[in-house]
């Protein structure tokens, strides 16, 4: 350690007496330090949505939320405080910033008609009251109210839900008691597989 | 998990088998790490093929996929055969002195008592106690009692009985007792034995097997090994049995309930706990509460059938907490259906539909084929590339009339219809309306999440969706808002349930999770007290948690696991105290985790019967006989106030009070104790009982799709696997992840490519029976020929994430082959989790 | 780091103390990457790429998990990948997470001849400030490491900044921030030293490296980018990590007259201290003493 600091302080010395004689000025390097590009960025805490270690991420968003200012992601970090991954990420968290400002993420509705080789846009309000309509036609049509033996089985089995890896508990709940409800029996998820 | 990450700093020894979380849980893995600097703990690390969890390990062994419960059977063997054993616990905390029915035969020949080849089920007479008390049905039935589902046991029969006083002898000599059966069913597991199975040559094997029980060397209590898998266990035929073969192990060895310890399931993705505990599955409701059946005629049928009574050595006491099973599913039916669940209609036990049938992942696949699904909403979920059998999966959605795509990026699954293959002239022929919705993506959405130590954890959104993209729970309550007014307009079949489900969200087009949150925590809807403390919470107000819980009907509660998680005192899980008074990693303030922020499962057995901690250095909870109470630095997962010298046992959600070394009536489908079973397709038969390769339970379909190879065929054994620099199917839309690995890629051993003359980086083909996948060669040394009960046979692997969607696909430099167009559509008998890992390819030049 | 350069050690014409003095602890920066903690998982490198604002580059798969060959102008970190087998016989699945070494003599800073292009700060980082670069390309040819890449279409080159604007407001880098294993150390070179040696000590005592070393080469007078290695008899093993790295002699020779010069000119700076020795008294010189063992 010694000798590496000598070695440093000597080359420092030398650079600092040649920069003398060469007239170098260093101040100008300094002042071209980057910016911090988070320093007037807001911050928001969120969990990772990738594997089940669940790491603590801060989303750091600029624009102060003023009528006509919508946030833009700017970067995301690990969250120091999070007591598992300690502000670390892995290198799927650490590109989470690009899945947010994906250029390839869905953003409108769109519905492929039967025989067609191509997707069309669809309105929101036509999709809902479509799938509405497909839902309570295909229930109504594979209802089973009692089995064989005259047990109450009250069950559709026409139509599947199946649920993903990233959504959140209450979305889950929500699909269980909306579904349950209509009677769907093929529920599965990825917790399956 | 039982434990949890953090905990995993306290282990002295880890086994990682059947995971490989230095690629998939990279943040979780860094606990290891921590481990190795800290306590100079070892980390044995077994594996089809040489990961970069294994670059780290002190020990590797290259294990043929498929073979881990010779394995680990294999260990058990060892640490009888050397007293490798924590003696007290086994007896005190397992069922090792339980006495077994007589009649109960092992599996010599690969068959347990009781099977019936005609039926292909077992009769379960014989897989139970011996014992006195109560009398048939009186008696009640275990926790985890049998479904009347085929491929588990039979339906009409009446499942058997747990006896309440059962016979047990603490010398653990009578020939019928528990440990003397463990004993006797794994003698067959000698080393050789494995060797020939597993491919893992005997030095190597006594090696790790030595290292690993050596925290047991001379009664040593204090040390404590960890047990840590992931999907590499699950994914198999018999994939429950690996893991219960674990979790014998940790018992026989003392290391369940205790810090550093315990069987760690690395759950894959970042909800799927919660997505498991909220029973996003057929066969169950939110809190592990059973899917009601045909055969329960009402609500009082369902819970005599689902809620266990004790069955211990009569001078024993069990806590038995599934006891509660009422008062949780009442709550339940209350969240549901609200004012419409009432006591005189069984609280609208008749709303929820029965299932008597196994309606299953790859049931949904094989039932759609054959024409009985006509439509699928598929929310995040990318059913095509999961597979198995790929092809399957995309011809049965052919023969839907809608399909319903909820995702933030273009997929498979949408796009079925235009598959590789799939012509423009065959799409004119496929009439499936498919629609697909723009989502939220999960910075866009608040809400929580529960990892796999079970922490739930709320998050707050940062951004709206972009476009006219909408929060995923918006667009299910909107598709279920419209249909409750089709019905409330047109009528139609049993529209009660629909009519009468509870939505009182302030607005209701647009749910509030947090109001949804509160739903699950539970509330009271009348005035309760607590006798003893004379504590009162008033009607509306938030429960503390699920011991508040009534099977009256005066209270609601979601999810009984989950309450405790958004109190009066306000929502536990954004809770963000960075205080860790034990050092231990338990961070009590820290979010909420369930059941009731305990951190380590089963920690009473971290105490030696008499409540002392095995180990003073980690000390996790104990009795504390001042105050008469335990207390902790977790929350004990104890009866409070039960007194040492009660002996109630550790394990409070069986039963028995203790853990099962053996189980009993069927609660594991395929046998009481684990039983090596080939892959449906393997290179061998079963060294063991070749006339009995497979797991006999397991159900083949017979669509066109559903072919299997032979060994003649196809010689390689192929294991699939994810990458740490991409996740699923999600982050081949992501630049940055793409460049790290920018096309798919077959893992061959130096040698396969030299016998076939293939180079790196150069294209080939995979074949099984079900289809042929093109990838890139990457030859590696981390993959060495084995010797498989004396032949040579080769394994390879392929990481699942490139598609026919996605950054390279859509640029043509993939040859857009989905990975799971390989894997064959059987699953597990318990978890009905298909077989992706271990199954037969060739290979050849592309 | 710009509290560092900010930090006042002399005010002319000053009574009494310097204010802040003693309160900002001047140190040298140091990144300590434990390859045998290291899983080869690249969040340095993306982290690295989000944070700089670099984005996609096309790669194609090689027989390796490595993103690419070497490091390039846009690409700063790279976790090099090799299946050794070592003397034992054992596979070992090396990998080692490749950057700019920040040496302390600088072989970069030696070579290039631009006004201001390349500085080395007080805390050891060795910064190109592009701005000055004239793009000639002497940098590449002074590292013995192979850092330093040029960009065709900015026609300047460009390295690993150890995103001294984290730094300098108290953050770690980006690589090391997201180290998910904790391989990825940062703090004071001296800390860092210790920590590898202690950890290099614990692989020779308790994992059987009996090679376990640290990577810190005099060469080129010590690195501010130190490396645990279960193996410091064979650092090429590590992705070709060089064994004696030295500045280059053409590099060293054009540099030698400037050295001789400065050397003068340090001398004679050393004589007008003593004229004001014997002027002023010796005040001035003692803190200047004090200062230098600070350092």
């Amino acid at each position: 350690m010694d000798t590496t600091r000598r070695d440093f302080f000597k080359t420092a010395t030398i650079g600092a007496a040649a920069a003398t004689i060469f007239g170098f000025d260093l101040q100008p390097a300094y002042a071209q330090l980057k910016e911090l590009k988070i320093a007037r960025a807001k911050e928001t805490r969120s969990t990772c949505p990738y594997c089940a270690v669940g790491c603590g991420v801060l989303i750091y968003t600029i624009g102060d939320g003023a009528k006509n200012v919508t946030p833009q992601v700017i970067h995301v970090e690990g969250d120091p405080d999070h007591p598992t991954n300690r502000g670390t990420l892995c290198p799927k968290g650490s590109s989470l910033e690009q899945d947010m400002l994906n250029p390839r993420r869905l953003t409108k509705p769109q519905v492929r008609r039967p025989g067609a080789t191509d997707w069309q846009d669809i309105s929101w309000d036509d999709a809902l009251s479509e799938i509405a309509q497909w839902t309570k036609k295909t229930r109504d049509a594979t209802f089973i109210e009692k089995d064989a033996k005259g047990n109450t089985v009250n069950r559709c089995e026409g139509i599947s839900f199946i649920g993903g890896c990233t959504d959140t508990n209450e979305f889950n709940y929500l699909v269980v008691k909306t579904m349950r409800s209509m009677g769907l029996v093929y529920m599965e998820n990825q917790a399956r597989v | 998990m039982t434990n949890g990450w953090i905990d995993i700093k306290n282990t002295d020894m880890m086994l990682i088998m059947g995971g490989n979380p230095a690629e998939n849980h990279p943040c979780g893995f860094k606990w290891a790490m921590e481990a190795k600097r800290n306590r100079n703990a070892k980390l044995i690390s077994v594996d089809p093929r040489f990961t970069r969890t294994s670059a780290t390990a002190d020990l590797f062994l290259q294990i043929r996929a498929g073979t881990d419960i010779a394995f680990l059977g294999g260990v058990i063997h060892y640490a009888l055969e050397n007293n490798r054993i924590a003696k007290d616990y086994l007896v005190n905390y397992t069922n090792a002195a339980f006495i077994v029915k007589e009649g109960f035969k092992l599996p010599e020949d690969g068959l347990y008592s009781g099977f019936d080849s005609q039926s292909g089920k077992y009769d379960l007479s014989t897989w139970n106690y011996e014992g006195t008390g109560g009398s048939g049905g009186e008696a009640g039935t275990a926790g985890h009692a049998p479904e009347a589902i085929p491929g588990k046991v039979g339906g009409a029969t009446p499942p058997p009985h747990l006896p309440p006083n059962v016979n047990y002898d603490l010398t653990l000599q009578h020939p019928r007792c528990v440990f003397q059966l463990l004993k006797q069913q794994y003698s067959r597991y000698t080393p050789e034995t494995v060797e020939r199975i597993t491919g893992i040559p005997k030095d190597q094997y006594l090696k790790a097997v030595d290292l690993f029980t050596s925290v047991r060397k001379d009664g040593d209590m204090k040390k404590v090994a960890t047990i840590i898998y992931a999907v590499g266990w699950t994914q198999h035929t018999f994939g429950t049995q690996i893991i219960r073969t674990a979790a014998m192990l940790q018992l026989l060895l003392g290391n369940v309930g205790r810090a550093g310890g315990g069987v760690n399931a690395l759950r894959g993705h970042s909800n799927i706990q919660g997505a498991t505990d909220m029973a996003g599955l057929f066969d169950s409701l939110p809190g592990y509460l059973k899917a009601p059946t045909p055969a329960d005629a009402d609500l009082a049928a369902f819970l005599k059938r689902t809620t266990p009574t004790a069955s211990k050595p009569n001078e024993w006491d069990s806590f038995n907490y599934y006891s509660n099973t009422p008062k949780f599913m009442v709550s339940l039916l209350k969240a549901m259906y609200g004012p419409a669940a009432t006591k005189d209609n069984g609280f609208a036990f008749d709303y929820l539909p029965k299932v008597d049938r196994d309606y299953s992942w790859t049931h949904i696949w094989d039932d759609m084929y054959n024409g009985k699904i006509k439509g699928m909403m598929a929310f995040g979920m990318n059913g095509v590339m999961i597979g198995p059998d790929t092809n399957k999966n995309i011809n049965a959605l052919k023969k839907t009339d809608w399909l319903v795509v909820g995702e933030i990026y273009p997929d498979e699954t949408s796009e079925f219809w235009r598959a590789p293959g799939i012509s423009a002239e065959e799409q004119k022929t496929i009439n499936t309306t498919v629609y697909r919705l723009p989502c939220a993506g999960f910075a866009e959405k608040d809400g929580s999440m529960t990892n796999s130590a079970r922490w739930v954890t709320w998050k707050f959104a940062a951004v709206p969706p972009p476009g006219d993209a909408r929060l995923d729970q918006d667009i299910v309550a909107q598709i279920f808002l419209r249909v409750r007014d089709l019905y409330k307009k047109e009528g139609g079949k049993f529209p009660d349930p629909i009519l009468n489900l509870t939505w009182n969200y302030a607005d209701s087009a647009h749910p509030a999770l947090s109001q949804i949150a509160m739903e699950l925590n539970g509330k009271a809807l009348a005035e309760l007290k607590d006798e003893k403390t004379g504590q009162v919470i008033k009607a509306g107000q938030q429960l503390p948690g699920f011991a508040w819980l009534k099977d009256d009907g005066t209270t609601m509660c979601g999810n009984w696991i989950y309450s405790g998680m958004w109190t009066e005192a306000g929502p536990q899980i954004q809770r963000r105290g960075t205080d860790d008074p034990s050092g231990l990693g338990i961070f009590p303030n820290w979010s909420w985790s369930w059941p009731a922020n305990r951190r380590v499962l089963y920690n009473r057995a971290s105490c030696d019967p008499a409540g002392k901690p095995w180990d003073p250095e980690r000390k996790q909870v104990w009795w504390n006989e001042a105050q008469q109470t335990w207390a902790g630095n977790d929350v004990p997962d104890f009866k409070p106030d039960s007194n040492p010298k009660d002996h109630m046992g550790p394990f409070i959600m069986n039963p028995e009070g203790v853990g099962r070394l053996f189980a009993p009536i069927g609660v594991i489908a395929d046998g009481p104790f684990p039983e090596h079973y080939e892959p449906i397709e393997s290179p061998i038969k079963n060294p063991l009982h070749p006339n009995q390769s497979n797991n006999p339970l397991v159900k083949k379909f017979n669509t066109p799709f559903d072919k299997f190879g032979s060994p003649e065929d196809y010689s390689i054994v192929c294991t699939t696997y994810r990458l740490t620099e991409q996740y699923h199917y999600w982050t081949k839309n992501n630049a940055m992840n793409v460049q790290l690995i920018p096309e798919p890629f077959v893992e061959i051993p130096v040698e396969l490519a030299q016998e076939k003359g293939i180079r790196g980086a150069e294209p080939i083909k995979v074949i099984s029976a079900r289809g042929t996948y093109i990838a890139k060669a990457f030859v590696t040394k981390r993959l060495k020929p084995m010797m498989i009960d004396g032949k040579k046979v080769y394994q390879i692997g392929l990481p699942i994430h490139q598609g026919f969607r996605g950054i390279t696909e859509d640029a043509g430099r993939d040859a857009r082959t989905p990975a799971n167009l390989l894997t064959p559509a059987v699953a597990d008998p318990n978890a009905h989790t298909p077989e992706t890992k271990g199954f037969l390819v060739k290979v050849e030049k592309a | 780091m710009s509290q560092a350069s900010t930090e006042i050690v002399r005010i002319s014409g000053h009574a009494g103390s310097v204010p802040g003095a003693g309160l900002n602890r001047e140190f040298t920066v140091c990144k300590l990457v434990d390859t045998t903690t290291c899983i080869g998982c690249k969040a340095c490198e993306v982290a690295c790429l989000e944070w700089n604002g670099y984005t996609f580059t096309e790669t194609t798969f090689d027989n390796s998990y490595q993103t690419m060959p070497e490091t390039a102008w846009n690409y700063w970190n790279l976790i090099k990948f090799n299946e050794y087998e070592n003397e034992d016989g054992n596979l070992m699945l090396l990998m080692r997470k490749d950057q700019c070494m920040h040496c302390a003599d600088p072989g970069c800073l030696a070579a290039c001849p631009a006004d201001a292009a390349i500085v080395q700060y007080a805390n050891g980082i060795v910064d190109f400030q592009e701005a000055n670069c004239i793009g000639c390309g002497y940098c590449m040819t002074g590292c013995p490491f192979n850092i330093p890449k040029f960009s065709p279409t900015a026609r300047k080159v460009f390295k690993c900044t150890l995103c001294n604007d984290r730094v300098s407001q108290g953050l770690e880098p980006a690589c090391i921030k997201t180290c998910p294993t904790g391989c990825l150390h940062f703090g004071t070179k001296a800390e860092m030293k210790e920590l590898a040696e202690t950890r290099a000590k614990q692989l020779r005592d308790h994992s059987g490296y009996r090679n376990a070393g640290v990577y810190d080469p005099s060469g080129v007078g010590g690195t501010h980018v130190i490396y645990v290695l279960h193996d410091a008899t064979n650092p090429e093993a590590y992705g070709g990590l060089p064994k004696n790295p030295q500045v280059p002699l053409m590099v060293r020779l054009w540099k030698h007259p400037l050295k001789w010069i400065g050397n003068f000119g340090m001398i004679f700076g050393v004589v007008g201290v003593f004229i004001h020795y014997l002027r002023f008294g010796p005040k001035i010189v003692k803190e200047d003493e004090q200062h230098g063992d600070a350092a």
